[in-house]
């Protein structure tokens, strides 16, 4: 159902000739949801500055909210929810935000006397266009809270693969976490450029921290450990869990001639007595 | 046509590929290594591939055919400086370059070939796993 443009001009008028009191009990039933979390005056102003948004967009006889005069009160709403989304108020809070609109104009309406049939007809029309407006924060609201989630994932993906310098010429990867296809190559290609970047012969792969090795993390760490042959490194397993060698086995996965040790500790001792052996 | 220069270090041959390897190119870059080995009678040879930025399955098994050439004329051959994208590459691909030694730069290669000199002969210990896979050039026994 969209606004006819009477009924929008109709608005337009009633946002304007009773601003003060629509605000005011507006940012009431507002400041009451969200108990106290944003000071009044904040949600005065807030409130005050989308009042002016919808008067406009009515006043310029937008239809519906995707129309070329809610232009601006779409980029106002877009920018409330972003802020309530990043400073982790809920959806509800978020969309209640908008939703006492109503309350707030049919008070306004209520005062001026009875309402007769009209007047509601024409409160019904502008009470989808609020709807509309709630919707529409709602959506942006999940969209802002889903790019924070991608944010906070990459970030987690760089902190959590750490490439780290043993002994002259040895680098271990402290591998903490599951092990999927975006990881796997992430700690692949940091690994890889450690390598090149230090020039070290060996690389010990601990995991140690990782909860369970399926024929999909066996191949990521087994493609590894042969693309660092093919630059001239030797890989190490290191970190095998007695749960973990069982799962291998009963996997039938098979890590071929690539040394596995139970402990860092021994992947370690086992590369100095190579570096050793080479060295003499 | 462009060629790859071969140059001398003691008893090495180092081999510094600069250019984008065609397939006429590498075959030409096999043809002179193997002249050069038998003209200097050096033991060693380091491929230097660190500016390549692809590494097909022909250059590959260039590569390989050339390790093996190098193996009959008495001459390790080492392929040094492998880039971690064209390592990752090649994995992906399946192509595991079987018969080739590699190291990590020129040095590390160069201390490679030192050793087996060292060890002189006895190959057997040395041979890792995946030189158990064979090269086109040699024919199973």
């Amino acid at each position: 159902m969209t606004l006819s443009a009477d009924e929008a001009a109709r608005f337009a008028v009633v946002l304007e000739d009773h601003q003060e009191a629509l605000v005011t009990f507006w940012t009431d039933r507002v400041a009451a949801t969200l108990r106290g979390r944003l000071s009044h005056a904040e949600l005065q102003r807030q409130n005050a500055e989308l009042r002016r948004g919808f008067q406009q967009a009515l006043a310029g006889s937008a239809q519906d909210l995707s129309g070329e005069a809610a232009t601006e009160l779409r980029a106002q709403l877009a920018e409330l929810s972003a802020t309530r989304a990043r400073q982790g108020f809920s959806t509800t809070e978020t969309a209640v935000s908008i939703f006492s609109l109503k309350d707030a104009v049919l008070a306004a309406l209520d005062t001026q006397g009875q309402v007769d049939a009209a007047t509601l007809r024409d409160y019904i029309a502008f009470s989808s266009f609020v709807d509309e407006a709630a919707l529409f924060t709602f959506d942006s609201y999940v969209r802002v809270r889903e790019e924070l989630i991608a944010d906070q994932a990459e970030q987690l993906l760089e902190l959590s693969t750490p490439v780290v310098k043993l002994w002259e010429g040895v680098v271990a990867v402290p591998l903490v976490g599951t092990l999927d296809s975006a990881r796997a190559q992430v700690v692949m290609e940091r690994l890889l450029q450690t390598l090149v970047d230090t020039g070290s012969p060996y690389a010990i792969i601990d995991i140690t921290g990782v909860p369970a090795v399926d024929t999909q993390v066996a191949q990521h760490i087994l493609k590894t450990v042969v693309a660092a042959r093919l630059m001239g490194a030797d890989c190490i397993i290191s970190g095998i869990r007695p749960q973990i060698a069982q799962t291998i086995v009963a996997l039938g996965i098979e890590f071929g001639d690539i040394a596995t040790k139970s402990s860092l500790a021994d992947a370690l001792r086992y590369v100095l007595t190579q570096t050793g052996k080479k060295a003499r | 046509m462009e060629r790859v220069p071969v140059l001398k270090i003691g008893d090495i041959l180092l081999v510094s590929i600069q250019i984008d390897m065609e397939d006429q190119v590498a075959l030409q870059l096999q043809e002179d290594l193997a002249e050069r080995i038998v003209a200097t009678g050096c033991h060693g040879v380091i491929i230097d591939i660190s500016a390549l930025d692809i590494v097909d399955s022909f250059v590959g098994r260039t590569l390989a055919t050339i390790a093996a050439i190098s193996r009959v004329l008495d001459a390790e051959t080492v392929v040094v400086g492998m880039r971690p994208a064209v390592a990752i590459t090649l994995v992906e691909l399946g192509l595991s370059l079987p018969g080739i030694r590699t190291a990590l730069n020129v040095e590390l290669g160069m201390d490679l070939l030192a050793r087996e000199r060292e060890d002189n002969g006895d190959d057997d210990e040395e041979t890792n796993g995946l030189e158990g896979a064979e090269t086109p050039a040699v024919p199973a026994p």
